[in-house]
């Protein structure tokens, strides 16, 4: 039980990363980014390419970030400049990542079996393969909270924050929309593609297929972090994010410890999603109050 | 101050639904005009107002702030101009931000943003004092959401953050109309205060008669897309809701009717 837990925990951390990035472009952006899921191979993909070829695993990491900066660039521009609305424009820029994850990797997926990682550095002082990265995770995730959390009080950043609140008035205070939603899906793709990077290296293998439901796995954790962790100030909404990211984790883990067959897993991710993400009808309905909301997703 | 040449705006160009919006208007408003605007639905006085913001460019002719030409500038450059309320409340302000990081956000219109903190101490100082002149007692509560507050506290606000720094241009779109007689009152006796503070130059669209006789130094009639009436000074201030009704009825356009409440208010 203590290996499920200490696994969970593990994943939770890693996959971590990838939830503050859904949470920026989904609720700071209120755009609903498909690009997650190119991405993320794209970052496993990057890394292990570089680390195969016999590079520094941290010019692995280091690439995957530059990578996942550039598909969310690629994401922002089809959806500012060229007018495609925002979920169109990242399905494209997924499928586009698929052709190209694989260029990258040249086979459908590389083995890092053996290979230096990120995390030989901590097992070389005796951890275990868990523990490594369950340290490198939370300092990664501590690492990127701060940075956010810096950011995002900037006077950029705040930027950011109000174009996705009120682009109209953003306008009016003289902040183009245009890069302030492209800088923020940079900076969540980013995340993703270290997310990717850290997945690959831990698992020791970058697989083409490994992005899929990624951002269904993401809205998931976003939204347990959100429930059972609240969402006061900035500093703890991302924090809640990690919760909810390890929480999830433990979920899934249980589910299949009572024997739920792996095969049905994004089912009942899915289905979660949908749960949560319906909460706000459910209680009306229970509450006898329905009427027509305005907008939408 | 402001400068509008021939211009002309047409929607829905080539289409069953073509419609003139604005049709060849030429204005000049001189620095510290108050200029009411007023016209029935689809008189082009929202068109003008929008025009001048630059949410959409013009078909045809001109814009010129300060002797700057603007017409081509995209609304988000335009800003550093212009000081604008909008006539939704949720409009001018994030909800989702506090009320400090909203007057932030336009504490910074027209200035480059970096990487510096969002908002400094010494703000704080300057937002406090400004945010007792409103009387509305939202200084003790500037770490609450604006979407907290209410229509006529979220249409204060923004005036606040459209005069924060001097604009050049003070843009007024109907922002009394979503709000209960009583607020509106409020929410117009802070703007007069403000202009006349600031000397600022204003153009306020309303649907409100009596309002668009009591406020400003200047009134103009909007009808199918062109100025039908402009009367300033003297002229202006002895005009009377009647006055006004008999002009729009000769002015107005055959598809144009006189909404109820531009009698009423």
């Amino acid at each position: 039980m203590e290996q499920i837990l200490l696994g969970a925990l593990s994943l939770g951390l890693l996959w971590s990363v990838m939830t503050i990035g859904v949470y920026i472009t989904f609720r700071i952006l209120s755009i609903a980014d498909m690009t997650v899921e190119g991405t993320i191979t794209l970052g496993a993909a990057v890394t292990a390419r570089v680390i195969s070829l016999g590079a520094s695993p941290w010019l692995g990491l280091l690439l995957a970030i530059v990578a996942g900066l550039l598909a969310g660039l690629i994401t922002g521009l089809l959806h500012t400049k060229l007018g495609i609305p925002a979920l169109l424009s990242g399905i494209l820029t997924m499928i586009a990542l698929f052709s190209i994850n694989l260029r990258v990797m040249t086979k459908a997926n590389i083995s890092l079996l053996r290979m230096p990682t990120v995390y030989s550095p901590l097992m070389a002082l005796g951890l275990d393969k868990t523990w490594a990265v369950i340290v490198l995770g939370g300092l990664c995730a501590a690492l990127v909270i701060s940075l956010l959390y810096w950011f995002f009080g900037t006077e950029i950043g705040s930027a950011i924050r109000a174009t996705g609140a009120n682009p109209n008035m953003v306008r009016a205070q003289g902040i183009h929309t245009d890069t302030t939603i492209i800088l923020g899906l940079m900076i969540s793709n980013a995340l993703v593609g270290i997310s990717g990077s850290l997945i690959a290296q831990s698992q020791n293998y970058a697989d083409l297929q490994m992005g899929t439901g990624a951002i269904v796995i993401g809205l998931a954790s976003m939204i347990i972090g959100e429930v059972l962790f609240g969402k006061r100030n900035f500093f703890l909404r991302f924090l809640s994010m990690v919760l909810g990211s390890i929480t999830y984790r433990i979920i899934i883990a249980l589910v299949l410890k009572m024997g739920m067959p792996s095969d049905d897993l994004k089912l009942f991710t899915a289905i979660t999603v949908v749960f949560a993400l319906s909460l706000p009808k459910i209680k009306d309905l229970i509450n006898g109050r329905l009427r027509p909301r305005k907008g939408g997703v | 101050m402001l400068r509008v040449q021939n211009l002309t705006k047409v929607f829905n160009h080539n289409t069953v639904n073509e419609r003139v919006a604005l049709d060849n208007v030429s204005l000049t408003l001189d620095a510290g005009d108050f200029v009411t605007v007023i016209g029935g639905n689809g008189a082009g006085k929202s068109t003008l107002l929008n025009c001048v913001a630059g949410l959409y460019p013009p078909d045809a002719g001109s814009i010129f702030i300060d002797d700057a030409n603007v017409t081509r500038l995209p609304e988000y450059r335009r800003a550093a101009y212009l000081g604008r309320v909008f006539q939704d409340p949720m409009m001018g302000t994030a909800a989702d931000m506090n009320i400090e990081e909203n007057l932030a956000l336009a504490y910074r219109r027209g200035r480059p943003r970096g990487l510096r903190w969002g908002i400094s101490a010494g703000e704080r100082v300057l937002y406090r004092q400004m945010l007792e002149t409103l009387d509305l007692g939202l200084e003790t509560r500037m770490q609450s959401k604006v979407g907290l507050l209410s229509g006529g506290q979220r249409q204060a606000l923004t005036l606040l953050m459209a005069t924060l720094h001097k604009p050049r241009l003070l843009l007024l779109d109907e922002h009394t109309a979503a709000l209960d007689p009583k607020t509106a009152r409020k929410v117009l006796e802070l703007s007069d205060r403000f202009i006349q503070d600031g000397s600022l130059t204003t153009m306020m669209v309303t649907h409100n008669m009596r309002d668009a006789i009591r406020h400003g130094n200047r009134l103009i009639m909007m009808s199918g897309g062109s100025i039908a009436v402009d009367v300033s000074g003297e002229e202006k201030s002895r005009l009377t809701v009647e006055d006004l009704l008999k002009m729009f009825e000769q002015a107005r356009g055959t598809e144009e009717e006189i909404p109820d409440r531009m009698i009423l208010g």
